[in-house]
C-alpha cells in the first residue's frame, strides 16, 4: 500500500539554483555606498566686514580656471602643499618675550611668516571654472597639514595620534565616561592648532 | 592477510554537493547585510572624487544629500551638459535649493533637525561655481554643518581621468 511507504523526499539539488539567483540579483541591484567624507563648516552670513588681519597670518591659496594652484604669488605643485602649510602653521615666528610666543611650534621662526597657529589664517580662493575634484584635493592637503601637527601635538602629549583619538571618540564602543576625557583631550589639541580656513568670497 | 584491499573495480566517489546551497546562501546573506540600497535614482553623473583625510558620516538619519553633476543618460538630451543639482530624486534649480533643503530637515523630527548635516556628493569634473553657489544658498538658510562625501583613495590623482 502506498500510505505506508515514506513520504518521497524533496530533492533539494535546485536549492542550490534558486539561491544563486538571488544572490545575482542582490549583487546587480545594491551598490556600496560611500558615506566618508571631508567634515567642514562653512561660516556664517555674517555682514560686519572682518579685522583687518597682518598679511604675513595669512597663507594665501589660489586655485586658477586651469587647475593651477598659486600659494604666496608662487606656482606650486599639489604634492608640496601639505609641506607648504605646514610649514607656514608650525611657523611661530615671535620672540621669546611676546605674549603671543608659541612654544611648542618646530618651525622656521621666520619673521615673515605666520606669527602663532592660533592666529595663521590659510585663506582658500578658487575660480568658477576649478574642478571640483582639484579643489578636494586641495581641501584634502589642507587637512592633511593640520592632521600632522595635531598628531605630533598628541604624540607628545598623551603618547597617541590625533587621529587615534577622533576615531576613539566617535567609536560607539567607547563608554562615555572615556569619551568625555577623550573630548578634552581632543579639545586641548585642536586649541594648539585650530582650524582657520577662510573661502574668500571671489571677484 | 591484509587488512586493506585495493578497490580497483569501484569508480571514484563522487563529491557531494548537498553543502552547495549552504555556501551560497552564506554568500547571499553576506551581501545582504553589507550592501545599502540606494536612496536615491542618480539623474545626475556622480564620480566622486578621492581624499585621504576622511572621517565616517554618522548616522544616517541626520543627512541630507545633495548630488551635483551633469545630467545622466536620458536627461541629458533636454538638459544640456551643464552640471545639475539633484535633491532626493529631482532637479533643483539654485533659486529652489534653500527652501527644499529646509523642506527636508523640516521632515526630521524635532530634536535632530539641528545636527543635521548637508552631504555634498559633487561629481569630480563638476565646476566650483555651482559648488560655491550651493554653499552660499546653504549659508542663507544657516545650514553650516557639511561634508564632501569622497571615496578612500589618493587625492592627488583627482585631476587624471
Amino acid at each position: 500500500m502506498a500510505s505506508r511507504e515514506e513520504a518521497p523526499q524533496v530533492n533539494a539539488g535546485s536549492m542550490a539554483d534558486i539561491a544563486f539567483l538571488l544572490l545575482i540579483f542582490f549583487l546587480v541591484t545594491t551598490s556600496i555606498e560611500t558615506d566618508k567624507g571631508l567634515k567642514r563648516m562653512l561660516p556664517s552670513e555674517s555682514t560686519s566686514p572682518p579685522p583687518p588681519i597682518p598679511r604675513r597670518n595669512i597663507l594665501p591659496i589660489l586655485i586658477n580656471a586651469q587647475d593651477q594652484l598659486m600659494v604666496n604669488n608662487e606656482v606650486l605643485e599639489f604634492k608640496d602643499l601639505k609641506m607648504v602649510t605646514i610649514d607656514f602653521l608650525d611657523n611661530g615666528g615671535v620672540s621669546i618675550e611676546s605674549e603671543s610666543y608659541c612654544d611648542y611650534c618646530q618651525g622656521a621662526r621666520d619673521i615673515k611668516s605666520s606669527s602663532n597657529p592660533d592666529k595663521a589664517i590659510v585663506s582658500l580662493m578658487s575660480a568658477r571654472e576649478t574642478t571640483y575634484g582639484v579643489y578636494i584635493t586641495v581641501q584634502n592637503e589642507l587637512v592633511a597639514a593640520y592632521n600632522a601637527l595635531r598628531n605630533r601635538e598628541a604624540k607628545r602629549l598623551y603618547g597617541v595620534d590625533f587621529t587615534a583619538l577622533e576615531s576613539l571618540y566617535v567609536d560607539s564602543k567607547t563608554s562615555l565616561k572615556a569619551k568625555a576625557t577623550l573630548k578634552k583631550k581632543i579639545r586641548s589639541i585642536q586649541k594648539l592648532f585650530p582650524m582657520k580656513l577662510s573661502e574668500a568670497e571671489r571677484k | 592477510m591484509s587488512k586493506f584491499k585495493f578497490k580497483r573495480n569501484e569508480k571514484t566517489p563522487e563529491v557531494s554537493t548537498a553543502s552547495l546551497p549552504d555556501i551560497v546562501f552564506m554568500l547571499l546573506f553576506f551581501f545582504m547585510t553589507v550592501t545599502v540600497m540606494k536612496d536615491d535614482a542618480l539623474k545626475v553623473v556622480n564620480e566622486l572624487p578621492n581624499a585621504t583625510q576622511i572621517k565616517k558620516l554618522e548616522m544616517k538619519d541626520r543627512v541630507i544629500t545633495i548630488y551635483i553633476g551633469k545630467p545622466a543618460k536620458p536627461y541629458d538630451e533636454t538638459l544640456g551638459e551643464q552640471p545639475k543639482i539633484q535633491i532626493s530624486d529631482r532637479f533643483v534649480s539654485i533659486a529652489e535649493l534653500g527652501s527644499t533643503v529646509l523642506e527636508a530637515i523640516n521632515e526630521k523630527p524635532e530634536p535632530i533637525r539641528a545636527f543635521v548635516t548637508i552631504s555634498l556628493k559633487v561629481d569630480k569634473k563638476a565646476s566650483m561655481g555651482l559648488v560655491d553657489d550651493v554653499k552660499d544658498e546653504l549659508r542663507k538658510i544657516n545650514a553650516l554643518k557639511i561634508n564632501y562625501t569622497t571615496y578612500e583613495g589618493d587625492a592627488l590623482r583627482n585631476s587624471e581621468n
